[in-house]
């Protein structure tokens, strides 16, 4: 069975015997760690993430509400030749997804051009009329694009969707890595790896360089939270105190004339851009949702009047919809003029009848998946559910197709992880963090979620999911 | 610096030394109890204990007899009780957790591995768990924060905020006290002189971690007045009204420097810690000593609430 499987799927430290050039350095690492370390190490590293508070809150469902995500010491290895391609192949994404947001907020012409359709557009519960005709700053919309790959083999790799609004991880990308470096600090004599840490202060760069029109000082950058019961609060906190800026909620601000301002020991402060970790419904009770205690009342009117930044721009989230998906190597070749560097995952579209009787016909293979669904929730592998799952989500797409997304079940690569007996291969994927204001940047890394259960495919932290240190190594 | 961000930090260093006094609670009861029983003996320490602490009521209400499980359990792990070790904890950790970014690496290590260490304990079989160890830990966990927020925060307003935090609890809880011990233990005449009110004056003392601290400062004679004066107007005495009060004095100072303007909080604690000063223990059992700790614990009220009001609810200025 094992066996099988680690000719099926690609695995990057090279599974079979010899040793992909990258992972060299690894090899006799973890063979020459005895294994009461390795218990201590592990020990160690679990000790340090709950000391430090790198936790995420899970509430409601009892138990400790403050778990930790598992972290794999085995890390991941790019090679820099494979990093140039995906760089290069990620800024273009990052930058065909704002170009779109520009236009379908603007002129449209994209639709014009009957390149997408206007009603998987305009109809788009993520379309956001309230920005219609407004141009943020250097037309940045999504101003931290974080985009999700898989890979299949030596030099095939796959967008699995990309992420517009408030990508989350980016504190597990440093913070694996610091880690790592406390513990195995020879490991990082022997490789050359390309450092992350510079993360933070192009953030920081980047969310100065989209200021609003009426700033006219050097810009007071905030990170709005919905607070300290949100499961990613811990990163909030982190990234504030990595820029050197204020973490507010709702309740800290408020709209007074032109302008919005924190509540402070010293009196009112103008704020000038505001990274929100807040969903669009949450940001302004008098635009959106009026029950919303977390938002700003007011906000909008300062942020189109060009008095505030917010990052990313409400209405960013149309680009990243799972519908939207399947157009984006056509956003590339219209926006940029150029030929997609990753591939999209071949994905069928249940609302297309064609597409439709296709995916019923092949539940077994494919991998379904809500089109606005994530967290790795609602959706159905096929290879993985038995009769009555499949059937149970025949019915749901044939109630509502248009809600559904069919795609091949993909043979996602593998890399070694520790495990109860040694090293076992463990499928990941990769989510780097692509940073979008006047320049486009993207440090050599990112976060790769591995599926810690034997043969599982689901990488989601809510699902079972642990983390590694990603290394890009230096030429 | 956030309003809401002064405010959490204020309350962090308030419920920082409430966990440390109830500790001290804990302690003087523990000892207490191993001492023979006169005049109504063990039982009557205990409440007196839980009556320091606010909760003789609450205790009641909740639990049949004072044993001391009981009242371990009702002063250390009970989250009911708002003014418990594991309440206190908790609520430092989550003020802490709230402003991470206000704190050290240090500071919140500290604070995180405490509540740890606290679910841990909570989780151990009671038996194996001594009175000794509760009060042992408590006062080194609240002594190595405290020794964090010293070595590494930044000197900023935060930091005095903290303080001012600190300072105001601890006075009020030194006032507290001595208030208590005054009505329920104040020597009735015909004790006077017999033994009994010596050993429970002492009794106030190490409350407050000072027997030895007064026996060096006053050549080892016990006597009301001097027990008064050290714990209200000493200046060597770190928990004595006055040093907690000029400690919140110093850091009002620091902030209204800080910010360039002063406000009416600085005003209030200027006429306490003047009065304060100028005071004589004969002055205050003139007033009557309850009278004079009313009175006390009214203003240091007030000046908590003048402090909130001008900084930590965030009004325009």
């Amino acid at each position: 069975m094992n066996r099988q499987k680690s000719s099926f799927y690609f695995d990057e430290m090279g599974g079979g015997g010899t040793i992909r050039p990258p992972y060299s350095g690894l090899d006799s690492w973890h063979r020459d760690m005895p294994v009461d370390i390795r218990n201590f190490k592990q020990h160690e590293a679990e000790a340090l993430f709950r000391r430090i508070g790198i936790t995420f809150a899970v509430y409601g469902e009892g138990g400790d509400p403050e778990r930790l995500i598992p972290f794999d010491m085995f890390p991941r290895v790019f090679t820099a030749g494979e990093w140039r391609k995906l760089e290069r192949g990620i800024k273009q994404r990052a930058s065909a997804l704002n170009a779109f947001l520009a236009d379908v907020y603007d002129r449209g012409e994209i639709i014009r051009a009957g390149r997408i359709p206007a009603d998987l557009v305009y109809r788009n519960e993520a379309f956001e009329p309230a920005v219609l005709g407004f141009r943020p700053p250097r037309g940045v919309f999504s101003h931290i694009v974080g985009i999700d790959l898989v890979r299949t083999g030596p030099d095939q790799f796959y967008v699995l969707e990309d992420n517009c609004r408030t990508p989350s991880g980016v504190s597990y990308m440093l913070e694996n890595r610091e880690i790592m470096m406390r513990m195995f600090p020879e490991l990082f004599l022997q490789n050359r790896i390309a450092p992350v840490d510079g993360y933070s202060s192009l953030l920081k760069k980047t969310l100065a360089s989209v200021a609003p029109r009426k700033c006219e000082t050097d810009p007071r950058v905030v990170i709005l939270t919905p607070g300290h019961f949100n499961s990613a609060y811990y990163e909030h906190t982190f990234l504030a105190d990595m820029m050197g800026v204020e973490l507010v909620e709702g309740q800290d601000l408020f709209v007074e004339g032109d302008f919005v301002y924190m509540k402070t020991t010293e009196g009112p402060k103008k704020v000038d851009v505001i990274y929100r970790r807040l969903d669009d419904a949450f940001i302004d009770p008098l635009c959106f949702r009026p029950d919303s205690m977390l938002g700003v009342p007011g906000l909008m009117s300062v942020y189109r009047s060009g008095g505030v930044s917010i990052c990313s721009a409400p209405g960013a989230g149309v680009a990243d919809d799972k519908a939207i998906y399947v157009y984006v190597p056509e956003m590339i070749r219209f926006y940029l003029g150029e030929e997609p560097i990753l591939e999209n995952v071949p994905t069928w579209q249940c609302g297309k009848e064609d597409d439709c009787k296709y995916v019923l016909s092949h539940l077994p293979e494919l991998v379904v998946k809500e089109v606005h669904g994530s967290g790795g929730y609602g959706m159905l592998v096929g290879p993985k559910a038995d009769a009555s799952q499949i059937e149970a989500f025949r019915a749901k797409i044939e109630e509502n197709p248009s809600n559904y997304i069919a795609q091949p079940t993909l043979a996602l690569s593998t890399c070694p992880t520790f495990v109860e007996e040694g090293i076992a291969p463990r499928h990941v994927d990769l989510r780097p963090y692509c940073l979008v204001g006047e320049k486009i940047e993207l440090v050599p890394g990112g976060l790769t979620r591995v599926a810690l259960t034997e043969g599982s495919l689901v990488v989601n932290s809510s699902q079972g999911g642990g983390v590694k240190d990603t290394w890009v190594l230096a030429e | 610096m956030l309003s809401r961000t002064a405010n959490h930090l204020y309350w962090l260093g308030r419920y920082l030394e409430r966990a440390e006094t109830t500790a001290r609670l804990l302690e003087v009861g523990g000892r207490n109890a191993l001492l023979p029983n006169l005049s109504g003996g063990h039982r009557n320490e205990w409440e007196a204990v839980l009556q320091a602490n606010n909760g003789l009521e609450a205790f009641r209400a909740k639990y049949s007899d004072p044993s001391q499980r009981n009242i371990e359990t009702f002063l250390f792990f009970d989250r009911d009780n708002p003014s418990s070790i594991a309440s206190c904890i908790n609520l430092v950790r989550e003020n802490a957790r709230v402003v991470r970014t206000a704190l050290t690496m240090r500071v919140w290590d500290a604070i995180n591995s405490c509540y740890q260490e606290l679910q841990e304990m909570s989780r151990t079989e009671r038996s194996q768990i001594s009175l000794t160890d509760l009060t042992d830990w408590t006062m080194r966990t609240c002594a190595e924060i405290r020794g964090a927020i010293e070595a590494t925060q930044l000197r900023n307003d935060g930091y005095h905020f903290l303080n001012v935090g600190y300072a105001i609890e601890r006075a009020d809880n030194t006032a507290r006290l001595l208030n208590v011990k005054y009505y329920v233990l104040l020597p009735s005449v015909q004790y006077v002189g017999s033994g009994l009110d010596n050993y429970q004056w002492v009794t106030l003392l190490r409350s407050m971690s000072a027997h030895r601290a007064f026996i060096w400062t006053y050549d080892g004679e016990v006597t009301p007045a001097k027990i008064a004066h050290f714990l209200i107007l000493n200046r060597l005495f770190p928990r004595s009204l006055l040093t907690s009060m000029e400690m919140a004095s110093d850091h009002l100072d620091h902030l209204a420097r800080g910010y360039g303007r002063g406000t009416e909080a600085q005003q209030r604690i200027r006429n306490i810690v003047a009065e304060l000063a100028e005071l004589q223990v004969e002055d205050v059992f003139d007033e009557g000593l309850h009278e004079f700790l009313l009175r006390f614990i009214a203003d240091n009220a007030a000046l908590a609430g003048c402090v909130e009001e001008v900084y930590l609810q965030g009004e325009a200025a």
